[in-house]
C-alpha cells in the first residue's frame, strides 16, 4: 500500500464534487420536509433529472440548458407526488416510493438511446484571484459553477427559512397544519410549492451526476444517492448547514475511500465501500443525539381542510 | 335593553345565518347581535352549533344563507385574515399554535402585516405587561405552560386592536388563578370598547363575566338572557331544553378498604411532569375519595402509578390485601383495578380506531375478548354496542372512530368502558372535562351507581363543584404531596384552599 499515492488537495477538491449531487438533493428534500411532506421519491427524481438533463445537455451541447431541464424534470415529477398526496390524500409513504420505482423504469426508457454517450464538457470556472490562493485556491475556487449554485442555494434556504416570513409561514405550514389553516394560509399551495422546490434540486442534483461526475449516461446510476440524501434530512435535524457537512462529510469519505482502494489499502474492498454510509450515519447520529431533533410536527401527516 | 335597542347600537348582527352540512344542519337561521363592550356568552351543548357559528363569524367556514354586520357594514369575510382586517379575532379552543416555533414568531404568524422582528418583541413585551400577562418573546412555545399557551393567542389578538374578540372554552385548561387574570384582562378590554364573544360550560365564570347570553340548541336560537340574573341550573336547562337531572346518591355504609397506598414515591416519567411525594391513602369499598387540586401538581403521574403505566416499589399499592405495586396495567385489570386518564384523544382512547377496537384495548382482559390470542370481534362489538346504549353515546355506531366523536361523547363512552367492566377500584382524572351540562350529569351518576353498587371510586378533577357534589371525602395534590382526606359534609372554602395550597391544616376527625 502506498498512502503517499493520495493527495490531499486532490482529494479535498474532488470531496466537493462527490458530495454536490447528494447536497442539492437533500437542500431541496430538507426544504420539503419543513412543510410538513415526506417525499420518498427522491431517488426517483433524482434518476430523471440525470436522464433529462443528459439528454437535454447532449442534443443542445449545453450543459446549462441541461441543468435547467433536468430541474423542470424533476419538478414535474414531483407535481405527480404533489397531487396526489394533497388533494388526493394519498399515503405520503407509499406514493414517494411508488415515484422512485416509477423514476427509476422512466429514466431507463428515456435514457435507452443515449448509452454510451459522452456528455458536453462544463468549463471551470477559475475564480480569479482567488483561485491562485495556494492551497485553498486548488481546493475551494476551481471548480464547476454548479458546485457554487448548490452553495448558493444552501444559503438562500437557510435565510428564507430563519430570517424571511415566507419561510416562517412554510415552517408554520410544517409544524402544525390545523393552526396555520386555522390563521388563513394556504396549506396546499404552500407545500405544492416546497415539493416542486424539492423536486428541482433533486433534478439539478441528478443532473450533476450525469452531466459533471461521471459524465455519461448508465442505468440506475444515481445508486441509492436519493437515499442518502433523505437521511442526511433526518439527522441533519431539517438545518440547511448541517445538511452541507453531512453532504460533504459523505461525499469526503467516498473520495477517501475510493482512493484507497486505487492505493491497495488492506482493508477488505466491501468494508471500504461501506464506509460512507456507516461513518455518515455515526456522525449525525451524535450530532443529533444533542438536544431537539426538530422534526416538523406535521410531517408525513395528510391534511384535511376541515371546510 | 329591547331588542331593537340592541340592533341598532349593535357592534356586530348576524342575520339567519344557515350552515347544513351532510346529515345535519349545524345553524338554522341563527340572528342575534353583539353591542361594543360586551361580554355575550353564547352557550349551548355539544353539538347546539356554537363553533360553527363563530367559524363562520371568523371566515373561516361559509354559510349557506343570512348575512352579517359589522358596524354598520355587510361583512361576509372570505378567510380569517379578512375577518382579522375588519377587527374580528379568534381565540380557539385547541390552540392554535406551533410548538417548534418562538413566542414572537407565532404571534407573527397570526398577525397580516407584522412588524419586524425586534419592534415586534418589544411590543410583545409592552402589550402583554400592560394586560397583566407577561411573556417571553423569545421563549419556545413547545416549553410553556397551558395557561402560558393561551397568552400567546391573546396577544396575538390584542396586538391587532380587535374590535371583537372570540373565546371559545378559554378556561378549560387554566388553573383558577390563571382564570382569574384571565378575566382581570378581558375586563380591561370591555372596559376600551372590545366586544367579546364568549364560548363555556363552565356556568358559574358565565354567570360572573357575562351580561348577555344567547342558548343555542340544535342549531337554533332558542333563548336569549342576562345571565346575572339566571342560576347555573337555570342556564342549563335552557341549553338542555328539560330538566335537568342532578346526580344524586344514596349514602352508605363504606366497607372494606379497596385500595391502600402506603407512602408511594414515583419519579415523574415526563420532562416537565411532578414527581410524586410521599403518597399514603385508603378508599374502601362503596365510597367516592375526591382529589382536587391545581393541574400539574401530580394528577397525571398519580393515575399512572396507579393504572400500571408507573410502577411503585413493591409493598407500598395494596388492591383488597394484595401487593400490585410492581404490576403491568393488565394484570392490575384482571384483579379489578381500573383506570380512565384525562387525555381523551391519544390516552384514554386512540383517536384514529374505531369504537369496537377502543372497547377492546382496555376490556381484553376482563371481557375476555381474546381467546388464545385471537380477537373475538363479535363478542367486542357486542361489548361496544352495550357502552353506547347504556351511556347514551350519540355516534351512528361502534365502526365510528373515537375521534370523530364530540369530547363529551367520547368522555361518555370512556368512562362507560370501565364502568361496565365491574371494577372493584376505578380511578377517573378529570371526568367531565369540557363535558356539556347533561352529560357531564350522566357521568357523574354512574360513577355514584358504580360506588353505591360496592366499588370504590377514586374522581381526581380540578371542578371543586363536581368533587363536593359526588365525593364522599375529599383531598387534594399540591406539588406532588396529598393532604390527608376529610369527609365532604360541611367542608369550607378556606379549608378546601388550604388543601390544595398545602399548607397547615386541621384534619377533621
Amino acid at each position: 500500500m502506498d498512502l503517499g499515492q493520495i493527495n490531499p488537495l486532490l482529494l479535498l477538491a474532488s470531496l466537493m464534487v462527490a458530495a454536490t449531487p447528494i447536497l442539492l438533493a437533500a437542500i431541496g428534500e430538507a426544504v420539503v420536509e419543513k412543510s410538513g411532506v415526506l417525499n420518498l421519491g427522491v431517488e426517483g427524481m433524482m434518476i430523471t433529472g440525470a436522464v433529462v438533463g443528459f439528454a437535454i445537455g447532449v442534443n443542445t451541447g449545453s450543459p446549462a440548458v441541461g441543468f435547467v431541464a433536468a430541474a423542470a424534470a424533476g419538478a414535474a415529477l414531483s407535481m405527480l407526488f404533489g397531487v396526489l398526496v394533497l388533494y388526493l390524500m394519498s399515503n405520503q409513504v407509499a406514493t414517494g416510493l411508488g415515484l422512485t420505482l416509477f423514476g427509476l423504469g422512466l429514466s431507463s426508457l428515456i435514457g435507452k438511446p443515449y448509452e454510451g454517450m459522452k456528455a458536453p464538457s462544463m468549463a471551470k470556472w477559475d475564480i480569479p484571484v482567488l483561485s491562485d490562493i495556494p492551497v485553498l485556491g486548488p481546493i475551494l475556487f476551481r471548480h464547476d459553477p454548479m458546485v457554487y449554485v448548490s452553495l448558493i442555494i444552501v444559503a438562500v434556504t437557510w435565510y428564507v427559512l430563519t430570517r424571511t416570513r415566507a419561510g416562517l409561514i412554510l415552517r408554520g405550514v410544517g409544524e402544525n397544519h390545523d393552526a396555520a389553516h386555522a390563521l388563513g394560509y394556504k396549506v396546499i399551495r404552500v407545500r405544492l410549492l416546497a415539493i416542486a422546490f424539492g423536486g428541482a434540486c433533486a433534478g439539478l442534483g441528478g443532473a450533476y451526476v450525469s452531466l459533471v461526475r461521471v459524465p455519461q449516461w448508465v442505468e440506475g446510476m444515481t445508486a441509492g444517492a436519493g437515499w442518502i440524501a433523505l437521511a442526511i434530512v433526518v439527522f441533519a435535524s431539517w438545518r440547511p448547514w448541517r445538511v452541507l457537512l453531512g453532504a460533504y462529510l459523505f461525499g469526503g469519505i467516498t473520495v477517501l475511500q475510493l482512493n484507497l482502494q486505487a492505493a491497495g489499502a488492506a482493508i477488505p474492498v466491501e468494508i471500504l465501500a461501506m464506509s460512507p454510509y456507516i461513518v455518515t450515519i455515526l456522525v449525525l447520529v451524535v450530532i443529533s443525539l444533542r438536544g431537539n431533533h426538530g422534526a416538523p410536527g406535521s410531517l408525513g401527516r395528510i391534511f384535511h381542510a376541515t371546510h | 335593553m329591547t331588542g331593537d335597542t340592541r340592533h341598532q347600537n349593535a357592534l356586530l348582527t348576524l342575520e339567519g345565518m344557515t350552515k347544513a352540512y351532510p346529515g345535519v344542519v349545524a345553524n338554522d337561521q341563527v340572528s342575534f347581535s353583539i353591542l361594543p363592550g360586551e361580554v355575550h356568552a353564547l352557550l349551548g351543548e355539544n353539538g347546539a352549533g356554537k363553533s360553527t357559528l363563530v367559524k363562520m363569524i371568523y371566515g373561516l367556514v361559509k354559510p349557506d344563507a343570512g348575512h352579517m354586520t359589522l358596524r354598520g357594514e355587510s361583512f361576509a369575510p372570505v378567510n380569517p385574515a379578512a375577518a382579522r382586517s375588519s377587527g374580528v379575532t379568534m381565540v380557539f379552543q385547541h390552540f392554535s399554535l406551533f410548538n417548534a416555533l418562538s413566542v414572537a414568531e407565532n404571534i407573527s404568524l397570526g398577525m397580516d402585516n407584522p412588524p419586524d422582528r425586534r419592534a415586534l418583541s418589544a411590543r410583545i413585551r409592552e402589550v402583554s405587561h400592560a394586560y397583566g400577562l407577561p411573556l417571553d418573546p423569545g421563549r419556545i412555545v413547545g416549553e410553556l405552560s397551558a395557561g402560558e399557551r393561551q397568552r400567546v393567542e391573546i396577544i396575538r389578538c390584542l396586538l391587532q386592536d380587535p374590535k371583537l374578540l372570540i373565546m371559545d372554552e378559554p378556561t378549560s385548561v387554566l388553573t383558577p388563578q390563571e382564570v382569574d387574570i384571565l378575566f382581570e384582562t378581558l375586563r380591561k378590554l370591555t372596559a376600551e370598547g372590545t366586544a367579546i364573544l364568549y364560548i363555556s360550560h363552565k356556568l358559574e365564570e358565565i354567570r360572573s363575566l357575562c351580561e348577555h347570553a344567547t342558548v343555542l340548541r340544535l342549531g337554533k336560537v332558542v333563548d336569549t338572557c342576562d345571565p346575572r340574573e339566571k342560576s347555573a341550573r337555570q342556564l342549563a336547562e335552557m341549553m338542555v331544553g328539560d330538566t335537568l337531572h342532578v346526580p344524586f346518591r344514596e349514602s352508605a355504609e363504606p366497607g372494606a378498604v379497596a385500595l391502600a397506598m402506603s407512602d408511594v414515591s414515583m419519579t415523574s416519567p415526563t420532562e416537565f411532569g411532578t414527581s410524586l411525594r410521599n403518597i399514603s391513602l385508603e378508599v374502601r369499598k362503596g365510597e367516592v375519595l375526591g382529589i382536587g387540586g391545581v393541574a400539574g401538581n401530580g394528577q397525571d403521574e398519580l393515575l399512572a402509578v396507579l393504572s400500571g403505566e408507573g410502577r411503585a416499589q413493591s409493598g407500598t399499592i395494596k388492591l383488597a390485601d394484595e401487593d400490585i405495586g410492581m404490576m403491568h396495567p393488565n394484570a392490575r385489570r384482571a384483579r379489578g383495578l381500573l383506570t380512565a386518564p384525562e387525555e381523551r384523544l391519544g390516552h384514554s382512547a386512540a383517536p384514529d380506531m374505531s369504537l369496537t377496537e377502543n372497547a377492546l384495548l382496555t376490556g381484553s382482559v376482563r371481557e375476555k375478548l381474546v381467546k388464545r390470542g385471537f380477537l373475538r370481534w363479535g363478542k367486542t362489538e357486542q361489548f361496544a354496542r352495550k357502552i353506547i346504549k347504556d351511556f347514551d353515546v350519540r355516534t351512528p355506531g361502534p365502526d365510528n372512530t373515537a375521534g370523530s366523536l364530540s369530547g363529551g361523547n367520547l368522555q361518555k363512552f370512556v368512562i362507560g368502558r370501565e364502568v361496565l367492566q365491574r371494577p372493584d377500584v376505578l380511578v377517573v382524572n378529570q371526568p367531565t372535562w369540557g363535558v356539556d351540562a347533561s352529560a357531564a350529569a350522566a357521568i357523574r351518576q354512574s360513577l355514584l351507581d358504580l360506588a353505591h353498587h360496592g366499588a370504590a371510586v377514586i374522581v381526581i378533577s380540578q371542578d371543586l363543584d363536581e368533587l363536593m357534589e359526588i365525593s364522599d371525602r375529599f383531598t387534594a395534590l399540591n406539588e406532588g404531596r396529598l393532604a390527608d382526606p376529610v369527609p365532604t359534609q360541611g367542608l369550607d372554602v378556606e379549608t378546601i384552599g388550604l388543601m390544595m395550597g398545602g399548607g397547615e391544616r386541621e384534619t377533621a376527625a
